[in-house]
């Protein structure tokens, strides 16, 4: 693979694109080159450790650290998730109902990824794993907490919609059909114009990163169509566990909307 | 018969209380003294402790739903889940036997929802559970938005309902309207329910 490889001055030049950003930002009193600069900073460092990180799991094969590596990702996803929402649960399922389902979510297609398209030897090889679950979980993380945002949002702003309906003796699932779509419209929109706007609008992040680094695009494409499809199925997945889980959550035996146990931020 | 033994929640003082089929119950009493959380709780749509029995059936021997289409709430502020006002009703063509009435002209079953003011919405979500046909009605200030006249007409669709043998339990702050509609009149005072004394 021939590839120009990147010198530290090259990233150096690209970053001065932001300081015009803050210099902008900074005559127009806008406020947001502080926190530009925060941001870029935590990039730089957080990929900066993450590619020593992948470099030593790589270097090892270790089954025991690709896992840990794993959930500790998913850990995060889970904490990313909960931060993003107006409205959550109190108590363990602020946190754990992103973390399970995207842990279910994200780790039942990276498996069937692992065993199927990509013949990796050991299986569980990081070089492979690691990226795919990245990718799935990074967008099914977006997904869930819009979906569990939307839930919880719309129970509580239609309180009045959901309990005339059990008052009149509509089961729950029924009395919540109208949050329940609209949850997990919110859910798969990104997925949804990211695959039909996929090659017209833009071309995706990793396809352009294949191609940058030399690959064939035909094979680049092919590499692009499969991640999307493991990304949407990934995320749909994910945003019907979590709605399926915080439905349940919402409501008890006896078909209450148990708005009591959300709390806010 | 509806028999409340020491039903309790969060701010209510245990309460117990036998209606009898056809008798129809008034509570009155300041806001945010649990009038409203006490019919909630007969409805069983908040968590609540004690026993509530419908005809010597106690409410957790059937399903949640069964019961609540046995024993109905109705809230002060009515919830519309759909555009079309016919299309929150289980029987439009009952209730449109009762329209006129309660001072409807006109289809307004094909109305869409936001049409209606809120004294229309209250009656019709009166309406709405009352052609369930459920044994007990639980109704919430069930009159707050309505002139005389509409008063009139919506009390006295509901007295034929209790001479049908329908029990009522209504939350009101009219005390002459307490005195038209009950047998029995109650107090709700920081959320213990006493005997009114007249």
């Amino acid at each position: 693979m021939n590839y120009i490889a990147l010198s530290h001055w090259d990233i150096a030049l690209a970053a001065t694109l932001l300081s015009i950003n803050a210099g902008l930002s900074v005559y127009y009193k806008l406020g947001t080159a502080r926190r530009l600069l925060v941001a870029a900073l935590r990039m730089v460092v957080q990929l900066t450790l993450v590619g020593l990180v992948l470099k030593a799991l790589f270097a090892t094969v270790s089954p025991w650290l690709t896992l840990l590596a794993a959930l500790v990702m998913v850990g995060f996803a889970g904490r990313e998730a909960m931060a993003r929402q107006d409205r959550s649960f109190a108590g363990f399922w602020s946190y754990g109902l992103g973390t399970i389902s995207m842990l279910m979510a994200a780790g039942v297609v990276t498996l069937f990824a692992l065993g199927t398209q990509f013949h990796a030897e050991p299986w569980y090889d990081p070089r492979y794993a690691i990226p795919i679950l990245g990718m799935i979980l990074g967008n099914t993380m977006t997904g869930v907490s819009l979906a569990i945002d939307r839930l919880l949002s719309e129970a509580d702003s239609g309180r009045a919609r959901i309990e005339a309906r059990l008052a009149l003796g509509h089961p729950f699932r029924q009395a919540m059909q109208e949050p329940l779509k609209s949850a997990m419209r919110a859910g798969l929109i990104p997925t949804v114009n990211g695959m039909a706007a996929a090659g017209l609008v833009s071309l995706p992040g990793m396809m352009t990163g294949q191609i940058l680094a030399g690959v064939d695009p035909v094979q680049a494409v092919k590499y692009q169509l499969l991640v999307m499809f493991l990304i949407a199925g990934g995320t749909a997945l994910g945003v019907f566990c979590s709605v399926m889980i915080a439905l349940r959550r919402l409501t008890d035996p006896r078909q209450r909307l148990r708005l009591d146990r959300l709390q806010l931020p | 018969m509806l028999s409340i033994e020491r039903l309790s929640r969060a701010i209510l003082q245990p309460i117990t209380l036998a209606v009898t089929d056809g008798c129809c119950v008034a509570v009155h009493g300041t806001s945010g003294s649990g009038k409203s959380l006490f019919l909630r709780a007969v409805a069983d749509l908040d968590p609540s402790t004690g026993e509530v029995r419908l005809d010597d059936v106690s409410r957790e021997d059937m399903p949640a739903s069964d019961w609540r289409r046995r024993v109905t709430y109705v809230a002060a502020d009515s919830g519309w889940w759909t555009e079309r006002v016919g299309d929150h009703f289980e029987a439009p063509d009952i209730a449109a036997g009762y329209l006129v009435r309660l001072g409807f002209h006109g289809n307004v079953m094909s109305w869409p929802v936001s049409r209606l003011s809120t004294g229309e919405r209250q009656r019709l979500a009166l309406l709405r559970a009352m052609v369930q046909n459920p044994r007990v009605l639980l109704l919430d200030e069930p009159t707050s938005a309505l002139d005389p006249e509409a008063t009139a007409k919506v009390e006295s669709v509901l007295h034929e309902k209790t001479a049908a043998g329908v029990i009522i339990i209504m939350v009101t702050h009219d005390a002459a309207q307490a005195k038209r509609m009950s047998e029995q009149r109650y107090v709700m005072d920081k959320g213990s329910l006493q005997e009114a004394s007249q």
